[in-house]
């Protein structure tokens, strides 16, 4: 570990949002602007995980001022060095700019983004560089499991996380020190803790940006969990569609064991842990506990019946403790404060703050992490930015492909794993989808639906045969052939496949399509019973596009964006849209820059 | 890691390498670094500013700003500590930072014979 002095740091972001973004080229162009002005030996470049805000990518921040430039492009970062670098001046067009107020933010902690989050998990996640284990030490990490390792009994540590409140973060919100407890009193002179890192649903990116951000956290709540069950080797199972977390995560493994942060005797206690990584094929279903299991022993990814569960029979037939990346990540924030600084934080019955990945129809797409018992509306309104174009909020699509749709109603509801579930909803790992006027929940409940179907492993019938006859119902609506009684039996099929499959997936695959029906029932009916899709959505009920003659202005702007040539007319006279070609895709709607283009 | 007090020392080294990215409110120390400064010689009073608190483990926030007139006075330096007026400090040599770093931002004496200026934020 080198040790230089520099006089500012400066972060850029290279998870896997802002590298998408372009952060490789700017960094690139930044090591180049600093080597012509002869700053690099005073200036230090240092690549972070992800900070949240993808949506605002490719992300740098300058300390020790702690300025957030945003949305930089190549150019820019020749303006930041002369400006900012070498003449501290800070360059006011390339921050960060509030919509409502276009207020210039310079300090990132000011951001209405970052200021409503509280960050136990993601407190490190873009504030070091996640392939330096020397920063995560210097910041204090590790040091919850040397004091766990050194001056707590194993029962000691199980009894702190039980009192602390901390709930799993994969979905089912079971408690983290009671499941604990379970494996350490299970006999068996081996056992296992796995992390579950196959992270699945479509919209969620918590568990990817943790490992890419801050692997060292995860890793460190894996040490502290097995000594607490008596756990001498573990296994992170993680989505090979996943490569930086990876290589993340190797380096980290690699880096620790170099410091005997991991291998034999850690911190002269004589006790050893080993950890392994497995990277799965990407099967939604193996994020199932047993079929995760399955898939670690080289056995196809299916999951069995419990009882028994993986704490008493798991991993090779052993007594194993699964817990996913966010609750890890949690652990050495527990032992280090102590139960009731964790316990501080949150509601009633869920302690401690949820990390969420807000995506669709919203202003501030990224990474939240929020104290359990925060509304919806804060998060999607203050934090998120609202909706993109002004739109009408319609519903928030929380728990991916398990979970359900929450509705205007609801969004004052203090959010937390009990309240979620009795409005339909449920935690889930935390994907949290944006959904406005012009989402058909039809076309949504499809589109899980689809999902699910695609992903179901086929061990057992319901979800097997099941999940398919829902989905050609599904498809029936939405193309508008459906038949009589076609409601009933999709609402009797889900409540049957929800009594009876096997495991998790198919047991909640129906949950998109009872929570849509339950508060948007009308959109079904109206698809069935009058041909229409108030949305729009469904091509094959959508009705063409008109232009009202009286508004017209004859611009033209409609013709230039048609697809299929259905618009024709003279320009500053009036146009016309021929119905019989119109395919009701809404572009020209879209570009009309006087709203005269309606759905007949 | 043998122990739990050789991580705490490993991590003493560690720490002072990523303090700049505390968000909190720290001494701050400002050069000029116009291109008047930088004739003058600002760059060198800045590497030894580094050097001084490197060696002395402080916590200081160290930047710089362009010129602000007195380019006669240059290399200029400006110390902020928290809740006290900023004080200007002029027509330095290297030798100087010590003296300043050691009065003033340790011991809170300002080092009259080099101080030119102080004002209020």
């Amino acid at each position: 570990m080198d040790h230089s002095i520099y006089r500012s740091h400066v972060l850029i972001c290279t998870g896997t949002g802002c590298v998408s973004s372009g952060a490789k080229n700017i960094k690139v162009k930044l090591e180049d602007e600093l080597a012509r002005f002869s700053l690099n030996k005073e200036i230090k470049i240092i690549e972070t995980g992800c900070h949240g805000f993808c949506e605002k990518g490719p992300i740098m921040i300058v300390y020790p001022e702690g300025v957030f430039y945003c949305q930089l492009e190549e150019e820019d970062v020749v303006t930041i060095v002369e400006e900012h670098l070498l003449k501290g001046r800070i360059v006011d067009g390339l921050l960060y700019k509030e919509p409502l107020t276009e207020e210039s933010i310079p300090a990132y902690q000011d951001i209405d983004f970052y200021k409503k989050q509280e960050r136990i998990v993601l407190e490190n996640c873009g504030k070091v560089n996640p392939e330096s284990i020397g920063e995560y030490i210097g910041l204090g990490g590790y040091e919850a499991a040397g004091k766990a390792l050194t001056t707590m009994t194993p029962l000691e540590v199980i009894e702190t996380v039980k009192q602390s409140g901390l709930r799993g973060r994969g979905g089912g919100g079971f408690l983290t020190g009671l499941k604990w407890q379970f494996t350490h009193t299970a006999k068996g002179d081996k056992k296992y803790v796995i992390c579950n890192a196959d992270e699945g649903d479509p919209g969620a990116f918590m568990d990817r940006s943790i490992l890419e951000g801050d692997p060292h956290r995860v890793i460190e709540g894996m040490i502290i969990a097995a000594y607490a069950i008596g756990a001498d080797e573990g296994y992170v199972y993680v989505r090979a569609e996943y490569p930086l977390a990876i290589s993340r995560l190797e380096k980290a493994i690699e880096d620790a064991e170099e410091l005997e942060l991991l291998g034999q005797d850690l911190f002269g206690s004589g006790f050893n842990f080993k950890l392994n990584i497995k990277k799965g094929a990407g099967a939604f279903v193996c994020g199932e506990e047993t079929a995760l299991m399955a898939s670690i022993e080289g056995k196809r990814g299916m999951p069995r019946p419990r009882p028994p569960y993986p704490s008493v029979k798991g991993l090779w037939g052993k007594p194993t403790n699964i817990n996913n990346v966010e609750t890890y990540a949690n652990v050495p924030f527990v032992i280090k404060e102590g139960a009731a600084a964790f316990a501080a934080i949150g509601t009633a019955d869920s302690k401690g703050t949820k990390v969420f990945a807000l995506t669709g129809k919203i202003n501030n797409t990224g990474l939240v992490e929020v104290p359990m018992g925060i509304t919806l509306r804060e998060i999607i309104f203050d934090i998120g930015g609202g909706l993109t174009d002004g739109k009408e909020f319609k519903a928030v699509q929380i728990g991916g492909p398990s979970g359900g749709c929450i509705t205007e109603e609801n969004l004052d509801l203090p959010i937390d794993y009990d309240s979620l579930k009795s409005i339909g909803a449920m935690m889930g790992s935390g994907g949290m989808v944006v959904m406005d006027e012009k989402t058909c929940m039809v076309d949504v409940a499809r589109f899980f639906l689809n999902f699910t179907q695609n992903e179901s492993c086929g061990k057992c019938t319901p979800c097997r045969e099941g999940t398919k006859r829902m989905l050609e119902i599904l498809n029936r609506i939405c193309e508008g052939e459906a038949r009589e009684g076609d409601l009933e039996l999709l609402e009797a099929l889900a409540h049957h496949i929800k009594d009876t499959a096997l495991c998790g997936l198919g047991q909640t695959a129906p949950n998109p399509v009872l929570s849509t029906l339950e508060y948007f029932r009308e959109e079904y009916e109206a698809h069935i019973n009058e041909q229409k899709c108030p949305a729009g959505v469904c091509n094959a009920l959508a009705s063409s596009y008109q232009i009202d003659q009286a508004v017209c202005v004859g611009c033209g702007m409609c013709v230039k964006v048609c697809p299929v040539d259905a618009i024709s007319g003279k320009p500053k006279e009036s146009y016309d849209i021929d119905a019989e070609l119109c395919i009701s895709c809404g572009a020209c709607a879209d570009k009309c820059p006087v709203d005269a283009i309606s759905q007949g | 890691m043998k122990s739990l007090e050789e991580l705490k020392e490993l991590r003493e080294k560690l720490q002072k390498d990523i303090a700049m990215r505390d968000d909190s409110e720290k001494p701050k120390i400002i050069i000029g670094m116009g291109t008047c400064g930088i004739a003058a010689g600002a760059r060198n009073i800045l590497q030894a500013v580094l050097e001084e608190i490197d060696k002395r483990n402080l916590d200081i926030v160290v930047t710089q700003t362009g010129c602000i007139g007195m380019c006669e006075k240059e290399p200029l330096l400006d110390v902020q500590l928290p809740g006290k007026k900023r004080v200007t400090y002029g027509n330095l040599e290297v030798n100087d930072v010590k003296r300043i770093i050691v009065e003033y931002v340790i011991n809170g004496k300002i080092v009259e014979d080099l101080a030119i200026a102080h004002f209020e934020e």
